[in-house]
């Protein structure tokens, strides 16, 4: 019934169209304005870019404003303030530019619009001009340039030394994340020795990475530099934490890395906010199937007194799995051995 | 396919110098008459169009409402809908994949430069046909049949290819992955193949015809800039398709005889995977070094097209012809190395992202200078606001607002937050996806008269064009907030996280305004098809425009001109020269006979043009007494 309706109206509106396209038209040859060379629609016309310049600024500027705080996520992280401040600057530059060539455009489409007695200026070139504006569109973008690319260079610099390691492992359609453990070093990993209680393909047969363990959620300590190592199982992921202002893809075969340095704890955050469930998230941002937009993994920014407690309290992940360390050779089993009886 | 009529109404038929009595087949299937070509590939790329529109009013459904009962798409997509009335997510991600395939490849560059290149050059050039007709038809059935089977994967049981339009491998080369990357894949594979063949077929002879068929006085710098533009993509697309090719091949290799050029270290569905040692940004490198250049491939030709409306329509010179050629030489050469930036975060080598942040933004300054000079071609002009001109000032708009952003993302340190967000989608749907459109749209209003001999009706375009206009910024302008908020793309839905869990209202109204903006393009249907057989008859030089093409009648016949072909004497830009009684002089009108409005430079050539026509004249002589 339904169905039948919307036809009948959609007829309706189609033919109600046709009959108003063939008045006009008829109208037009009546009125032989079909043969003049610009038609009252020119008017019409040149009205419009004004109404739409007005029209579609004052949109604009009204919800920018209005909407300040909901697309302006916070930011934390320390890199964070820098790339915020460049996008901001170059938002001022731009914005600069695209509503003064805007109002141009619409401004002069408006007051030079056809005119029967008038004819137009005949300038076809001005090496002067030209000049100009190729110059200073290029000095003002090395500006731009420059300062992007101290800023890329001290984001992509390696990681301080001491800095905390935390393995953050992309699959179909999860984040699994492995810590250094005590020694802050990752053990070796091989992704033919991936099975149902090994997912991340650590191999054990590496001294390092007995200590190392697992977590649901990454925790991470208030103003110390944090490393992420990043990798993926299957296909490509990319890791992407908002607040923090990091993304880096996680490419199967070839890890990658992304250092940080977060300056509020979670705690801080939803007091800030004032939403107190604010969590930390990371989201992947490259597409790897029907579940690319369900990959969530919380993080946890702590004081570093509170990270330390955390961090004494995880159990390496042989500790958990003993059966992993039943085929190493005697002295790495050994000292396996002995870190299963300390934590136990 | 080719259903026009263009003997209707020809009053000039029995001037046609070259009359072939073609059959119906050589006529308007396996034509080589470079006119019928192109609009074989408007009416195709028209077709491809419509199909890639509605594939994103599909997910926009999903995105604007998800809670939407979507049962009554069952009709169309059957099981991709599921029994609670839900959209698969599988098929979402196909839907967004095909949809970019569609539009970048089979619409805005074999429906853009395939039909205007095809139907212009030899026209604007003074042509008879293009060099190679048979090769010119051959490039129109490669894309055919590579459309066939691209169409064909719509239909495949487990969907077409899903991975993104930039289909990365592992994603694309495993099938465990998603099941898009297997039959879909493999056609999408083929259909790139053909396309290709396709673009090369058409892009050499386009260069060709333009090196090697001038007409004479036709120098290169008195070619109007649609044919520079048409020339410089032509280069392009000769230089980088290739290079698409040869990843397909890679990606072919590593899907179905094991090789591992792309894939290393994989465990998926339970197994550890024999390859080793390939590398996914190596897929990425080799894609992007075709698919920027793409970007410019489809965008060139529609700055050619809105300059040449422009100048006509503002009744002045395009200001700095020679700058807009400078421009667009800088454009096509820094076109090729600036690949990388598409790549600042996928793990490459943070000096090559330094590298390529500063030839990125270079590639800013030549774009600068067209919109600058565009500005200026408009100051103190007579504009006559024809559907065409409209659509030309909307693509100045949209190539300001999404030009702008691409300095954001150009810059590294401020692409991290923002690649692969709605930022980023917002960018590139304005600058290059509806500027190209918009100069598709004004291509077909401009030149329409002079493909079927009739006028489209205005005042359908004005709502059309206002509407689109209008739509557009609706569409993409709100997609910047969302993108700064970091919503990131290609995404079924945001509500698993919490700082996407917002703007329900502004997706919706988005939503909205992409249906409005598709529906609004049957407007454009209704007036070209109705236009095509019953619309008002085309006076000779409807837009009162210089070049070459409105000397031709209404209706011309294969070979273009009834009789010799024109010479050129100036260059196309000679609108409202003071002292001349009309504000046009075509440019086959000597400078000789216009010594009231010649500029003192012309002087000179004046004589040289004289002396040319003298010696002329002694050849014919010659030739006559010898007979």
């Amino acid at each position: 019934m339904y169905g039948f309706l919307i036809a009948l109206g959609l007829l309706l509106l189609v033919s109600i169209i046709w009959m108003v396209y063939r008045v006009q038209t008829l109208v037009s040859v009546m009125k032989g304005s079909d043969k003049k060379r610009a038609s009252g629609s020119n008017k019409v016309n040149a009205a419009m870019f004004m109404v739409f310049l007005v029209g579609t600024f004052v949109l604009m500027a009204w919800y920018s404003v209005k909407e300040f705080d909901n697309y302006q996520l916070p930011i934390a992280s320390e890199h964070g303030q820098i790339t915020d401040n460049l996008f901001w600057i170059t938002m001022a530059v731009t914005g600069f530019i695209f509503i003064l060539t805007h109002i141009l455009l619409f401004w002069f489409s408006y007051r030079y619009q056809y005119e029967e007695d008038k004819r137009a200026a005949y300038y076809p070139d001005n090496n002067k001009l030209e000049i100009i504006w190729t110059l200073v569109p290029a000095l003002v973008l090395t500006v731009l340039v420059i300062s992007g690319w101290q800023a890329w260079k001290d984001i992509t610099s390696p990681a301080p030394e001491n800095a905390h390691v935390i393995e953050l492992l992309g699959y179909q359609f999860a984040w699994d994340i492995r810590y250094a453990g005590q020694d802050n070093q990752l053990g070796r990993h091989d992704f033919r020795l991936t099975n149902a209680t090994n997912s991340r393909g650590v191999d054990f047969t590496d001294e390092k990475a007995l200590d190392d363990f697992e977590s649901n959620i990454v925790v991470i300590p208030k103003g110390e530099p944090v490393l992420f190592r990043i990798r993926a199982r299957d296909v490509l992921h990319s890791v992407f934490a908002p607040h923090m202002r990091l993304k880096m893809d996680a490419v199967p075969g070839m890890p990658t890395r992304f250092w940080f340095t977060p300056t509020k704890t979670t705690a801080e955050m939803r007091e800030e906010t004032g939403n107190p469930e604010f969590e930390y998230e990371i989201a992947c941002t490259e597409v790897c199937g029907s579940g690319h937009f369900s990959m969530r993994k919380v993080i946890e920014v702590v004081t570093p007194e509170e990270y330390q407690k955390w961090l004494a309290e995880q159990k390496p992940f042989i500790v958990q799995n003993p059966d992993l360390v039943a085929n190493l050779p005697a002295d790495l089993k050994k000292v396996a051995e002995i870190m299963i009886e300390e934590n136990k | 396919m080719a259903v026009v009529n263009t003997a209707t109404g020809d009053s000039h038929a029995h001037e046609v110098h070259d009359e072939h009595h073609d059959s119906f087949i050589t006529k308007y299937i396996f034509t080589t008459d470079h006119k019928m070509i192109g609009k074989q590939f408007l009416v195709t790329g028209i077709f491809w169009a419509l199909i890639g529109g509605f594939l994103s009013i599909l997910f926009r459904l999903q995105l604007g409402f998800p809670d939407m009962d979507m049962s009554f798409l069952k009709p169309i997509l059957g099981g991709w809908i599921d029994e609670s009335g839900e959209l698969d997510r599988n098929f979402f991600l196909a839907l967004v994949t095909m949809h970019g395939t569609i539009m970048v490849f089979f619409v805005l560059t074999a429906g853009l430069s395939g039909t205007f290149s095809n139907f212009l050059i030899p026209l604007q050039i003074g042509a008879r046909d293009m060099a190679s007709g048979f090769m010119n038809m051959l490039s129109y059935w490669f894309f055919f049949v590579s459309g066939l089977i691209m169409f064909a994967s719509l239909f495949l049981e487990k969907g077409p290819a899903g991975g993104g339009w930039v289909v990365y491998p592992p994603l694309s080369a495993l099938e465990q992955a998603i099941p898009g990357s297997g039959m879909g894949m493999t056609l999408w594979l083929i259909a790139m193949v053909f396309f290709i063949a396709s673009t090369l077929l058409g892009g050499i002879n386009y260069i060709t015809t333009i090196i090697n068929l001038r007409t004479k006085g036709m120098t290169f710098a008195r070619l109007p800039l649609t044919i520079w533009s048409f020339f410089l993509t032509a280069v392009i697309g000769l230089l980088s398709f290739p290079v698409l090719f040869a990843a397909a091949l890679l990606l072919v290799f590593d899907r179905s005889f094991g090789t591992s050029f792309y894939l290393a270290d994989i465990y998926i569905g339970g197994e550890a995977l024999p390859h080793t040692g390939g590398s996914p940004v190596l897929y990425q490198h080799l894609f992007w070094f075709l698919g920027h250049p793409e970007v410019y491939i489809v965008l060139l030709p529609a700055l050619g097209i809105t300059s040449e409306v422009i100048a006509t329509n503002s009744r002045k010179p395009i200001f700095g012809y020679k700058a807009m050629i400078i421009s667009m030489l800088g454009i096509t050469i820094l076109s090729f190395v600036v690949w990388a930036h598409h790549m600042f975060v996928s793990g490459m080598n943070p000096f090559l992202g330094s590298v390529f942040m500063f030839l990125t933004l270079i590639i800013a300054v030549p774009s600068a200078v067209k919109v600058f000079n565009y500005l200026t071609t408009l100051w103190r002009g007579n504009l006559i606001f024809t559907p065409a001109m409209l659509f030309s000032i909307g693509l100045v708009s949209f190539f300001i607002s999404g030009g702008l952003t691409g300095i954001f993302l150009g810059n590294s340190a401020i692409d991290i937050q923002l690649h692969d967000t709605y930022f980023v989608v917002a960018h590139f749907h304005l600058v290059m996806g509806s500027a190209s459109f918009f100069g598709l749209m004004a291509g077909v209003y401009h030149w329409f008269p002079k493909m079927f001999g009739r006028m489209m009706d205005s005042k359908l375009g004005y709502i059309h064009f206002w509407l689109t206009f209008i739509g557009v910024y609706m569409v993409f302008f709100p997609m910047h907030y969302i993108g700064i908020a970091g919503f990131p793309r290609r995404y079924y839905s945001w509500t698993n996280f919490d700082f996407a869990n917002m703007y329900t209202d502004l997706n919706m109204f988005v939503s909205i305004a992409a249906i409005v903006t598709f529906v609004s393009q049957f407007i454009f249907l209704f007036n070209f098809f109705y236009s095509m057989y019953k619309g008002r008859k085309a006076p000779h030089n409807p837009w009162r425009s210089n070049t070459l093409e409105w000397t031709t009648p209404i209706n011309p016949g294969h070979g273009n001109w009834p009789g010799e072909i024109p010479s050129v004497y100036r260059w196309p830009y000679d609108y409202s020269k003071p002292g001349s009684a009309e504000d046009f002089i075509p440019q086959t009108v000597p400078l000789s006979a216009t010594p009231e409005s010649n500029l003192p430079h012309e002087e000179e050539l004046v004589k040289l043009e004289k002396q040319i026509m003298a010696e002329e004249g002694q050849v014919l002589v010659a030739n006559e007494s010898k007979k």
